[in-house]
């Protein structure tokens, strides 16, 4: 089995029937398809972690790393007894899994359930009003810089003295990043919370921009969560208005630079329909906390100044058709005429507005498209309508999530069935995510073992994989900044990268090894690994080989293990081994 | 010795001259014969605005472009520090002007890429694959170097105070990637330690295997040099307390440790400002700040090293000449380096500069380029590390490296 790479179907057959797979999923898309899509892919980058071909075990415990965070003891035998294809089925629809030991373990933290508004005037506001007052009172004394006040260099000591504003504006971030974790963790939605993790990289935003911290629960929860499974088309214009990425990509305050001639005089302190956004939105400032903030004449308001290309770039290279999707600078240009007067005011709700007079409202021409003159609003959405239905998009997309689940380098027949999936569906991502994960592609040997594990995954596989109990999971979240993928604090908006070459370090490997020894140790603070100070059995090495490694491991691997003689060394060179870095 | 010479004879000059000796000048010594070179460069991840970094206070239309964010004429309140009565160097990078009063600091303007992207990700891959408009390069140019010069397999010939490993130091050569030396081993458990060795040694996954290798490579050597590498920063150099002020200070401990680093890479961030740029003040002078301050401290603390070491600053592209709407600058095109070394003939702004009116700009809008990075890349490699022309044309595949269009940065 897993040498289904010949064209012929009774080859393939034979395959499900020892995968268990449901005939009809597979088959139908096969039909779907003519023209030997099957035979495609060359084979590439064969996987090297072992030369043994990969059990019926083997392809459980693959499905598993890959569209969740990796197998819990007992669950890969689950998952062959329930059929690969059935359990893939169930994570499609988050819906109707029960996740109610998830939601206790989240249960209390408050800020989760808060709308933008709120936690930016009852979490952020205080602890900056703070933050300036202090400053006033010290600015002499400032330390010049503090590139991210979330990641203190080392020797800096925290402030002792944390005032209660100051934890309520940390509260947000912490508890973002903890449920994230036990999310990862513990979740029965498993394939929602990897695909919550995808989209919110592929839109990313940076929590230590300004306000940005106030609009990321909002954002993951509003405008990137109920759309995963859903519609592209209606996850991109949430995300175009959420104030966390009209912050972070400056749309906030991209305006027709003949704005504020047609104001009126008194404009620079009127009413709504006349006061120019640069006023009621001064108080997001793009520096970060530990930041002096701009220098700029903070007493008067200003007038609205011009366009501002920050989003309507990345809006064409990362959100949409990626950075050769065939765009000019002069594409770039009208699309941030389009968006301008997109934008919102924290004192007024934190939440989307469109301001007309911001607005340019002239033509404008967007890959080859006109956009007449006056549209209003309409103008924004005309451009995300055009984006969405570029081939480029869909090729993109289906590329990006190809990487993300099947290869670094996703075999191009596969690429191609999940675009056309994309743009027959108008971006249904539901469809395109089955096409990818029930392919024959993802199944096959070539990608078995054949991506390395981001620091996320290899923290979350490890906890569940030993079973571990995640009392808080604060700290867990401070170990993923030491490995290198600090969580909502990711600065670029391209987001982490999902391949090998970036994971892969010298100093990355090092610190894997030393979260492992931790964690068998049982020196991870906030988890606690029952049996770690107890005498390694047999018992427990099967365990861990088989949940952990797919009982697929080298030699040498197995012999550390077998010559480990304690618990703690067993876990330690299990989840520190090779083989737990990949999936 | 025909360099050490001149290199005596121009820090005497500017003993005399500013009346200020950096250790590097003060001592210059034999030591230096046996050592290697060694390169630091470092990368302002985001895109500085280079026209508010090296002013060009000599040019009406910075002024006419910029009304809200333009650096003010030298001798103006928050003014700009002259260099040559045309350009200035932004009021808080003061902590490197000594190094142009003494002759060792040089800016190379209006430099870049022939490409034209100005998507940050492109961008910062060309300039560390130096092959610009090209993909497909596996590789980055400093493990090229490490590749073409050496076949001593020294891991710490390469190394990035980075989580990971930039795409400049990736390749076949060995190199690595650590957050800081003293997290950079296998803590706690020796016995683990051999085993982890051993398992990954046994990996058939080349990958996983190559770097292992290396970091236990690493490792030995780091811990047989623990002293030197964990020695105080010398001749009082005050790093900033900030993760690129540190990762500077972690790089002069491993020169100081002698354990045959020849590349190093760290990375400054948070450059990219749409909004709310600043001027004297602000988001972008405090990055100045921390940036000058670093490469201050590092200077210092190098002391007489300084000989054989050139720092060098690269971002991967400039921003707009046109403010916009914000208060910020949008992606542009050229840009400046810095570069400073005690081989660097300083003091010089080099390049042609094209000018800021709107039709000597790049597409009508930005700084135009008219140095190829990669002149100011090979021209290092070849007089800084020693390259030969042949070895250094295999550090810049599809560049035609000739010697005359290196601008005469490194004395020879």
């Amino acid at each position: 089995m897993f040498h289904f790479r010949a064209r012929s179907v009774v080859g393939l057959a034979a395959l499900m029937m020892t995968l268990d797979i449901e005939g009809h999923g597979l088959l139908a898309s096969q039909s779907d398809t003519p023209g030997g899509v099957w035979s495609v892919r060359t084979p590439v980058s064969a996987p090297s972690a072992s030369s043994a071909a990969p059990t019926p075990a083997a392809s459980a415990a693959h499905v598993l790393n890959r569209l969740s965070y990796g197998p819990r003891p007992g669950e890969v035998d689950r998952v062959q007894r329930l059929g690969i294809q059935a359990w893939i089925e169930q994570q499609l629809h988050p819906e109707r899994i029960d996740n109610g030991l998830l939601d206790t373990r989240v249960a209390s933290f408050e800020t989760l359930t808060l709308d933008a508004d709120t936690l930016f005037r009852e979490y952020h506001q205080p602890a900056q009003l703070e933050r300036r007052q202090r400053q006033r009172e010290n600015t002499a004394a400032r330390e010049a810089t503090s590139p991210n006040p979330n990641e203190p260099a080392p020797g800096r000591p925290r402030m002792a003295t944390a005032s209660a504003a100051q934890r309520r504006d940390r509260q947000m971030i912490t508890e973002l990043e903890a449920a994230k974790v036990l999310r990862a963790v513990y979740s029965e939605r498993q394939l929602e919370e990897v695909l919550v993790d995808f989209w919110f990289n592929h839109f990313n935003v940076f929590a230590g921009k300004g306000p940005t911290r106030a609009y990321v629960t909002a954002f993951e929860r509003d405008a990137i969560r109920p759309y995963v499974l859903g519609d592209f088309r209606q996850m991109l214009e949430a995300v175009a208005k959420s104030p966390a990425m009209l912050f972070y990509l400056d749309n906030w305050m991209n305006t027709d630079p003949n704005a504020a001639a047609r104001m009126p005089q008194r404009g620079r302190t009127g009413n709504l329909g006349s006061r120019p956004a640069g006023r009621a939105n001064r108080r997001p400032q793009p520096s970060g906390p530990g930041q002096a903030r701009p220098q700029q004449g903070p007493a008067q308001p200003r007038p609205p100044r011009g366009i501002n290309e920050n989003y309507a770039r990345e809006l064409l290279e990362l959100h949409t058709l990626g950075v050769d999707g065939g765009y000019s600078q002069d594409d770039i240009v009208n699309v941030a005429r389009a968006f301008t007067g997109w934008t919102f005011r924290p004192r007024q709700g934190a939440t989307f507005q469109f301001v007309p007079a911001l607005h340019d409202s002239g033509r404008k021409t967007v890959l080859g498209h006109t956009i007449a003159a006056g549209g209003g609003q309409e103008d924004g959405r005309r451009v995300l309508d055009i984006l969405v239905a570029h081939p480029s998009t869909a090729r993109f997309i289906a590329t990006k999530l190809a990487q993300k689940f099947v290869d670094d380098t996703p075999p191009e027949a596969l690429v191609a069935r999940a675009a056309r999936a994309f743009a027959e569906t108008r971006g249904n991502l539901r469809e395109v995510t089955r096409i990818i994960v029930t392919s024959p592609e993802f199944l096959a040997p070539e990608s078995y073992r054949a991506k390395v594990k981001t620091p996320l995954e290899f923290v979350a596989s490890a906890l569940r994989a030993t079973g571990a109990d995640v009392r808080t999971a604060l700290p867990l979240a401070r170990s993923l900044r030491d490995l290198g993928m600090p969580l909502y604090f990711c600065q670029p908006p391209t987001g982490y990268d999902e391949t090998a070459d970036t994971w892969v370090s010298s100093g990355a490997l090092v610190a894997r090894m030393n979260f492992a020894l931790e964690l068998g140790g049982n020196r991870l603070r906030g988890v606690r690994l029952p049996g770690a100070r107890t005498a390694a059995t047999d018992s427990l090495r099967e365990q861990l080989l088989a949940t952990a490694l797919a009982d697929d491991v080298s030699e040498t691997t197995r012999a550390t293990l077998a010559r480990a003689t304690e618990a703690a060394q067993v876990v330690a060179l299990a989840i520190g081994s090779p083989e737990f870095q990949r999936q | 010795m025909q360099s050490r010479r001149v290199f005596l004879k121009s820090g005497a000059m500017a003993l005399v001259t500013v009346g200020f000796a950096p250790s590097f000048l003060a001592r210059t010594v034999e030591a230096a014969g046996t050592r290697k070179k060694l390169l630091i460069a470092i990368f302002q991840r985001g895109a500085v605005d280079g026209l508010n970094m090296v002013v060009p206070f000599g040019e009406v239309d910075y002024y006419r472009a910029r009304p809200g964010i333009a650096i003010q004429k030298p001798g103006r309140d928050g003014g700009a520090l002259d260099l040559d009565g045309f350009f200035g160097l932004h009021p808080r990078m003061a902590p490197l002007k000594p190094f142009w009063d003494e002759g060792h600091l040089a800016i190379v303007h209006a430099s870049g890429s022939h490409d034209t992207t100005r998507s940050h990700f492109d961008a910062q891959d060309y300039m560390e694959s130096a092959t610009p408009g090209v993909k497909s390069t596996r590789d980055g140019w400093l493990n090229r170097y490490l590749q073409a010069m050496d076949d001593e397999r020294n891991p710490l010939r390469g190394v990035a105070m980075t989580r990971q490993m930039p795409r400049a130091l990736q390749g076949r050569a060995p190199a690595v990637a650590m957050a800081s030396i003293a997290t950079f081993d296998v803590l706690g458990d020796t016995s683990a330690k051999a085993s982890f060795e051993a398992a990954y040694q046994a990996a058939a996954d080349q990958v996983l295997n190559g770097t292992a290798a290396e970091a236990f490579d690493a490792m030995r050597t780091l811990s047989r040099h623990t002293t030197a590498a964990r020695a105080q920063p010398a001749s009082g150099a005050e790093y900033p307390r900030s993760p690129f002020g540190q990762a500077l200070q972690e790089i002069a401990s491993l020169a100081k440790a002698d354990v045959g680093l020849e590349v190093a890479f760290a990375e400054s961030t948070n450059w990219d400002h749409h909004v709310n740029e600043g001027a004297a003040t602000g988001q972008m002078a405090n990055r100045l700040d921390d940036l000058s301050r670093g490469i201050a401290a590092l200077v210092r603390d190098l002391g007489d090293r300084m000989a054989d070491t050139v720092i060098l600053t690269m971002s991967e592209f400039g921003r707009a000449v046109v403010e916009n709407g914000g208060r910020g600058t949008d992606h542009g095109h050229g840009n400046a380096m810095l570069l400073i070394g005690g081989g660097v003939r300083g003091a010089h702004v080099y390049g042609d500069w094209p000018g800021l009116r709107p039709e000597q700009r790049f597409e009508g809008r930005d700084l135009a380029v008219t140095t190829d990075f990669r002149d100011v890349f090979a021209e290092i490699v070849v007089r800084h590390l020693g390259a030969t022309t042949e070895t250094a044309a295999r550090v810049f595949p599809g560049y035609r490296l000739q010697a005359r269009s290196f601008k005469g940065l490194l004395r020879t």
